[in-house]
């Protein structure tokens, strides 16, 4: 039921997105890309979908752009 | 049920949740130097907050029965400034034989900057220099993958390091393994979103055993549940461990962690 619920409410905020206008949103192609684990057979999938949403570089940022986090990697042109 | 709260910003809460912790079965409580929410305008501030950690929140929490350790550093959301964390890592030695002194943390990086890693680097030195033991904050979310990796080989890169004596604070499914790979300790940070749930810090005990691990609220200003540690005890309880596995873990694993440091003293 808990899995049933989750399901649920991240298809309500993907026809919650449909219904809104506005500029695109890193977050939301990024997301749109980690959706597709969820139908992945192969075990790992916890995995998977936080290194999708994490930066894949390793070189030291030259100064930290602020504090907070935006929930994935918005891509080295940002 | 006993248990550790080995992470926990106690400054930020207020007596009723020591009450609550103590209640569920909290033995001791870890707090760890953190950002108050916004920068701090001068080294004077640290030293203040120094002073708070190390002398008036551990006679708060004596009030309830608890005993409180703490560690010292300047967080990596302030280490951007290099200058002022010099001034304030030159304060910490003066505070380091204070009685519930633990270690140096929680230390690391925050976005992954040049000036966050020169200020890791500073800190692991001066731990090295003291014998400190060492607690490791991860950064989040999208940051936290490379932030663990690169904050992995600069404690490699100094061979004082003794990895068992480092705990790297906030594993989550795709950092736990290289932490654990490392020979350092990993923590399981429970909270409501942005880091671990209790269903997925039992999923990476199913996956990964307990050793060498351990689970926190790292309760503060922000969302976060100062009673995670024993809601997860639930979950444990409910995917079948006994309750001898869950106070080994819940209590045993940290406490065998910070009885490298004579300052920590077993919990009766």
């Amino acid at each position: 039921m808990e899995a049933r619920a989750k399901l649920i409410d991240v298809a309500a905020f993907l026809d919650r997105v449909d219904r809104a206008s506005g500029p695109g949103d890193f977050r939301w192609t990024a997301l749109r890309g980690a959706l597709a684990e969820l139908a992945s057979e192969k075990s790992g999938r916890a995995e998977r979908v936080l290194l999708a949403l994490s930066d894949p570089t390793l070189e030291p940022l030259a100064a930290a752009p602020g504090k907070g986090a935006a929930g994935a990697w918005p891509g080295k042109s940002a | 049920m006993r248990y550790i709260e080995p992470h926990g910003h106690m400054v930020s809460r207020v007596t009723d949740d020591y009450v609550n912790m103590v209640t569920a079965g909290c033995a001791a409580v870890c707090e760890p130097a953190f950002w108050a929410g916004f920068d701090r305008s001068s080294p004077d501030g640290f030293f203040d907050y120094f002073k708070q950690l190390t002398e008036y929140e551990p006679k708060r929490a004596a009030k309830f029965g608890l005993p409180h350790y703490c560690w010292l550093c300047i967080n990596p959301k302030e280490s951007e400034d290099v200058r002022l964390a010099e001034e304030v890592i030159a304060l910490i030695p003066q505070f380091l034989n204070a009685p519930g002194v633990l270690g140096i943390g929680e230390i690391g990086l925050n976005k992954n900057s040049r000036n966050e890693l020169k200020v890791l680097e500073m800190h692991i030195d001066l731990a090295a220099r003291h014998d400190q033991l060492i607690l490791v904050h991860t950064p989040h979310l999208e940051d936290k993958w490379k932030g663990t990796k690169l904050i992995l080989d600069a404690l490699k890169n100094d061979r004082r390091v003794k990895p068992e004596r480092v705990i790297v604070d906030h594993v989550e499914e795709h950092t736990v393994k290289l932490v654990l790979d490392a020979g350092h300790w990993g923590g399981m940070t429970l909270y409501p979103e942005s880091k671990c749930t209790a269903a997925r810090a039992i999923d990476i005990l199913d996956t990964m055993g307990t050793d060498r691990l351990w689970m926190n609220s790292a309760c503060d200003w922000g969302v976060s549940v100062p009673l995670a540690v024993p809601y997860a005890a639930l979950e444990m309880r409910k995917r079948g461990y006994t309750p001898g596995q869950i106070d080994q873990f819940v209590f045993g694993n940290p406490a065998r962690f910070m009885s490298q440091t004579a300052k920590f003293k077993m919990p009766e």
